[in-house]
Order: structure tokens, then sequence, then C-alpha cells
């Protein structure tokens, strides 16, 4: 059999192919839209020409069946035309505003989710996890699929004081906005890698190794052509595996992940910020996380009874500070929570000023 | 085929509201074996608590240094299916619209050569197929390219642009965020292709600074759409917010975080030469204000997830650009910190990571950018600083 004739460096396709009628003809010039359920929105032109979205929850990892399924009620309801956001949910693009409720129906027969449309939780941006990654200390689908099933009414219908952006990351190098979002899982190590010392010589580029370790905790040991590592001075971050796979940071007994609350990417009345440490280790408890569940539920839910409307989680933790933050939701502040790393000096409090 | 193995904890995961990967996977599974096998393998590492997959391996398609990340299983013996099991990026389209037709074309090929997995997107944007062998690369890059579609970026090379929904269907994009993606992705084919740089480096384009794309968090080149004349106000439609039941002075007026509205009862007023532009009163009474008219973006620079000493978000370098096609300040103005960042970093340094080894200054200077008190939180703490010659004359 043989080939078509391959292409270099064409980049994408245009996006123009791809676009509706509706939004060639109005592209940049919409005049505003509005949210009309938890998973339905229009947008209306300056021409008065109107655009209704549904968005749907996808899990990430679809099978091509599912695609072609997605396909099909595209075509039936909106002349082929879909899209994706960023945070991996399907938009359906309906310009017949007649095929709304039908598609709305045809969805609910076949078990979608519709919603993370307005002050509400969208999907949870995530890693590959067991799934798919060496470096993977959890597994970011199944702590997602978890957490979602407990907080599904906030996806569908139910309102929070804004939207809340959630996360979760298999390791720290955060192939998601973990460091930027409400309330985020990143998966962790406690524990000082261990070294296949004869291997390391054979595989690894020794200073590539050194300069890999944030701390300077690594130095090579010329008589076992190997690396050394200063326990004391070990954060775990796993860099120096990433570089030199026969330093071995897993350990299933002892790995596990850290929420970490009030980041946002926005400008919106206060900075974009970073998420901060709320719980420094949940263990590990496939298949469902039970204990990490509760955890994101309980900050949700005391976020929801006390922020005022339009705060963020950040913001709400700002004006009423940690101290009532930790208060509020009982979670136990330990010697993690203080920084000892880049952030120290900026993090201890310098005022005579605070609560109790 | 499919059914290989018992699943007791996965099967767990097909329970409740919220779609199930799980059951994405054994839907490939019945027509694969790489799937069955992936199945085996994640329901394994779910009892045992940890991955089995090695480090990426070098492999690609002939000519290109990127665009498919090299994954085998650790266990090649017991889950042969998935031996090889490597990533195919292909390049999103902007925006991430498709057409029923151009997915299912996707699809098809996919299911021939590949697990019938995908991620739809990765967290860069890429649409992402999950689970190739390295004989079939370049089989499937021919199949794609061929039909228009071609690979993203992987390693140390520009990374695939992404971008938010943009004029395409926002109100609120001050820049054609998906033109601008477009163009600089195809401006920069051969670098996305050919890993040449110190690290990876990653561009996102936000309409406005909502920042539906994580931009200012997530990219070493961060484009932020926003506007520099005054707020436009429909007074009618203000009435009709209060009408609606929306308290106007507690959430609007109040959470301005300049304080620069004022609010009677009946006429909201604005004092624009105060407003930072943050979106807060805009994003909320969209129908009543609008912004101003002479658009563009502010150019922030450096952001970064944790590894190696820390996250960073991005920093304004410029503060405001005018943005029409074809865009070429801005590849000027990118190709000038690509340059700088590429003579001067370390492998695996980020630009953000450079700058602060290197200071503000060198980088403002390549860049030809004057220093601009917009750049900055606040001025310097400490009288210790650097006088240059030139700083004499």
């Amino acid at each position: 059999m043989s080939l078509p004739e391959r292409q270099t460096d064409i980049g994408p396709p245009h996006y123009e192919k791809f676009l509706p009628p509706v939004i060639k003809k109005n592209y940049g010039k919409w005049a505003y839209h509005e949210v009309l359920s938890g998973g339905t929105m229009v947008h209306v032109a300056e021409s008065g020409d109107k655009l209704y979205t549904v968005r749907v929850a996808s899990p990430r990892i679809l099978s091509t069946d599912t695609i072609r399924e997605i396909c099909d009620m595209a075509e039936k309801y909106c002349d082929g035309y879909l899209r994706f956001t960023t945070r991996n949910n399907v938009e359906f693009l309906v310009s017949d505003k007649s095929k709304v409720d039908p598609l709305l129906a045809e969805l609910k027969a076949k078990k979608y989710s519709v919603g993370g449309i307005g002050p509400r939780i969208s999907n949870i941006v995530h890693t590959q996890g067991w799934v798919h990654c060496h470096s993977a200390c959890t597994d970011a689908s199944g702590i997602v699929k978890a957490v979602m099933d407990e907080l599904h009414d906030y996806f569908t219908t139910k309102t929070l004081p804004n939207k809340v952006r959630l996360a979760v990351a298999c390791c720290v190098n955060m192939c998601g906005a973990v460091h930027c979002s409400d309330i985020a899982v990143v998966a962790i190590h406690r524990k000082v890698p261990v070294i296949d010392h004869d291997t390391v010589g054979k595989m690894c580029e020794i200073p590539t190794t050194v300069s890999s370790c944030p701390t300077s905790a690594i130095r090579p040991n010329p008589k076992t052509k190997s690396i050394t590592i200063n326990e004391e001075k070990c954060m775990y971050c796993g860099n120096c595996f990433t570089v030199c796979p026969p330093i071995e940071i897993h350990n299933p007994q002892q790995d596990g992940v850290a929420i970490v609350v009030g980041g946002k990417v926005g400008s919106l009345r206060t900075d974009p910020k970073f998420s901060k440490l709320a719980i420094p280790y949940i263990e590990n408890e496939p298949p469902r996380w039970p204990k990490t569940v509760a955890a994101i539920k309980n900050i949700l839910e005391v976020y929801a009874a006390n922020a005022k409307k339009h705060e963020r989680v950040g913001e709400w933790i700002e004006r009423v500070g940690w101290e009532d933050f930790f208060k509020l939701t009982g979670i136990p502040f330990t010697f993690q929570h203080i920084d000892d790393f880049t952030f120290m000096r900026d993090t201890l409090r310098n005022s005579a000023a605070f609560k109790y | 085929m499919g059914g290989k193995y018992k699943t007791p904890m996965l099967d767990e995961l097909e329970k409740g509201p919220w779609p199930s990967f799980v059951t994405e996977i054994k839907k490939a599974a019945k027509r694969t074996e790489m799937a069955d096998d992936e199945l085996g393998q994640v329901e394994k590492s779910y009892k045992t608590k940890r991955g089995y997959w090695k480090h990426g391996g070098i492999v690609g398609v002939l000519g290109y240094g990127g665009g498919v990340i090299g994954r085998y299983s650790s266990l090649p013996d017991e889950f042969p299916g998935i031996a090889h099991f490597h990533t195919v990026r292909l390049n999103q389209p902007s925006g991430f619209f498709y057409t029923a037709e151009a997915l299912r074309m996707i699809m098809d090929i996919w299911d021939k050569y590949g697990s019938g997995l995908t991620n739809m997107h990765g967290s860069t944007g890429d649409l992402v197929l999950l689970g190739t062998t390295t004989e079939n690369l370049e089989v499937l890059f021919a199949e794609y390219s061929s039909r228009g579609w071609d690979l993203g970026g992987s390693g140390s090379a520009m990374r695939t642009p992404s971008c938010c929904v943009g004029q395409a269907r926002c109100e609120w994009a001050c820049i054609d965020s998906m033109a601008i993606c477009n163009e600089v992705t195809q401006y920069y084919q051969d670098q996305l292709h050919r890993p040449s740089f110190p690290y990876k480096f990653k561009i996102k384009v936000a309409g406005c600074a909502c920042d539906c794309v994580a931009a200012i968090a997530r990219a070493d080149l961060s484009i932020i759409g926003t506007w520099k004349d005054n707020i436009r106000i429909d007074q009618a439609e203000v009435k009709k917010y209060a009408d609606a039941g929306m308290n106007i002075q507690s959430e609007i007026v109040d959470m301005c975080p300049t304080d620069c509205m004022r609010y009677d009862g009946k006429t909201l007023k604005i004092n624009d030469a105060q407003c930072n532009r943050c979106m807060h009163c805009i994003a909320k009474m969209t129908k009543a204000l609008k912004q101003g008219k002479v658009k563009g973006a502010s150019i922030l620079v450096g952001s970064k997830a944790p590894i190696v000493v820390g996250s960073l978000l991005s920093w304004v370098v410029v503060p405001f650009m005018e943005l029409e096609a074809p865009f070429d300040n801005l590849k000027d103005l990118a190709d000038k910190m690509i340059e700088w960042w590429d003579d001067n970093a370390k492998p695996r340094e980020r630009i953000g990571e450079l700058i602060e080894v290197k200071g503000m200054r060198p980088f403002l200077e390549a860049i030809e950018m004057p220093p601009v008190p917009q750049q900055v939180k606040y001025p310097r703490k400490d009288p210790f600083f650097f006088w240059s010659e030139s700083d004499f004359n």
C-alpha cells in the first residue's frame, strides 16, 4: 500500500474552515451574552444574530467511539460545528434555537452532563497520571472522576459565589494550571530517592543531574561514578529522577497528594494569585480517594457559606485572613505550611495585627 | 477483543454521574489490544499505587525533532500491547473549533494505526493521540499531513501556541486572539518542529484580562488583550441590571479595585483615568459596559510551573501594543526575546528563570523596551543597584 505524500511545516489547518456561518458573519461583532442555565448560554451579535452554546462534560480521555457519537449529535443539531474549551469541555454551537431543546433531550438520554457555565465548577484541568506518565505519583483521572461525582451538582445546577476552578496534577511538574487554581490537588513525594549507583554511571549525565536539583542537595561522587544526595536538603521534587531514571523517587507507601487553594489567573478585582498550601498530605486511596474528595468538598462548602458574591476562593481567604481559613475549615496548621523555600521572606507575617 | 483483564478497582470508577475515563478505555479495548493492555496496567497501578511507564524515549518522524513523545511500558512482557505506547501531538486549530467531518477523519486514521484513545486536549493545547507504535509513526504523519494536519511541539522547542475563543464568540476579546495564535504558529514552524532552544517556550493569547487560556500562568510569552480609552456606558442597560435585582453599589462599585466608580441610584459614573482595566465591572454588566475602542494587548513574559526553582506568573514588559494582522511587531518582539534567551540561558532554563538570574535590565535592553512604572508592583526596596556607563551620559 502506498502512502499519501507527506507535507512538512504546514502548521494547523486554518480555523476559518471550522467556524459556523453565524460566527463567520459576526466575527468580532458580538454585543453581549447571557447564561441561560448551568450549561447553556446565548451570544448575541450587534446584527441581532444569536448563537446558542451547550457545554458538556468530558473525561478528557475520549475514545474514538465517543468522539464519533459527539460528531453525530453535532451534525444533527449544529450543522456539524463544535468546539472544545480550554478546560476540556465539549461545546455544541447551535445556530438554530429550535434545536437547543432536542439536543438537550438527546444529551440527557445519553447521560451526558451539561454544565460548567457561570458561577459554578467547570471541568477539572488535569494531567495523565498512571494512565500515561512515568513521573506520576497519583492517578489524575481517578481523582477527577471521584471529585466530580461528588460535586456534580455544582457543575450542572447549584451556584457558588463565583466560578471555582479545580485542577489535579499528578506530580510537581504540574502540566496543568494547578499553581493558579481556586482548589487544586498536586501529588507529592515525601522520601529521599533511592539511588541505583551502578546504573547512574552508565545512564546519566552527572553534571545535568547535579544541576537539576533546586536545593543543591546533589553532589557528584567520583568514587562510585555516581552522585550523593544530602538528605537534609532534599525536598523530594523528583527533578533528578526526570533527568536520571535510576534515581528512584517513587515510594508507593509514602507518596500522596497535597491540596492547594486560592489561586486565580484573571486580573478581575485583584491580581492573579498563586495557590497556597492548605493540606500538605493525604495518602493515595485508589480507586476513589475518599479523604481527598472529602477535603475538597469541605473547602468548597466553607467558601460557599462564607464568601461574598463575586469573590473567588483566594479573594475570600485574603479578606478574612489565612488564620480564619484554617479555623473555618478545621484544617490543622503544620510546619509544612511555613515556606522554607523560594518565597519565605514574602510569606512570613510582619505585622502586629492579626486574628485568633 | 477486550476483557482480557478483571478490573475490580477501575470498575468502581464507572459508577456515578461524571463521565468515566474507564468507560472510554473499555470502549477502545473492545477494538485494540493496546487499549486492553492499557486497562490491565492501570488496574495494576491502582492495586500497587505506582505507575509502570518508562521515561520517554526519542522517537519521531523524519525531519522533525518533536511532536511525538516516546512512551514504553516498564512491564512489556506482562502487557505486550503497550510495549510501545507513544503519544502523537496534532496541532489543534485556533480556538479548538472543529467540524464533525474533520474530527471523523482524524478518528478514522487513528483507529487504523493507534489505540483508539485521545485527549481532547493536552495541557498545552494539542489534540493528543494516545498510544501507537514506532513503526506506525511515519504512516500516521503521512496520512495526517497530506490531509492538512501537522504535528505540534515537544521537547526544548517552541511549543504549540494556544488561545481563547476570542472574537469568534466573545464580546470581551480586545484582540483577534485566534488569528494571532494561528499567525505565530505558522511563523515559528521551524522552531516548533526542530527543537533548538535551551528549553520549552510557550505562547498563549488571551483576549482580555479574564484570561480563559491561563496565559499569565502558563506561557513564557503571555499576550493579554486590553484597551486604553474610556469604558462605554449604556445607562439604560445599567438601569435594567438594577431593576433585575443587581446591587450595583455592593457588587460593582464596592468591588472596583481602584474605587473609580460612583452610582447614585440612577447613573453610573467611571473616572476612567483611575481605572486599571481589571474587567470586573464589564464582566458582570456585559450589556451595559463596553471596553473603549483603542484596543491592543499587554505583553507579559516568564510564567511557568514550579520546576525547577518555584512557580512564576508572567511579568509585564510591554504595557500596550496595537496588534493588527500580520502582527509583525509581535513577531519582532518575540524574536528579540527568544534570541536573548537562546544566547544566555543554560540548558533547561526557562526565560523567566533567566531574567531572575540576569535581571530585568539586560532583558529590556535586548527587546529595546524602556523602563516604565507599569512593569513593577513597586520600585526596589534595597539601596543596592547597578550603574552602567550609559547612565552617566
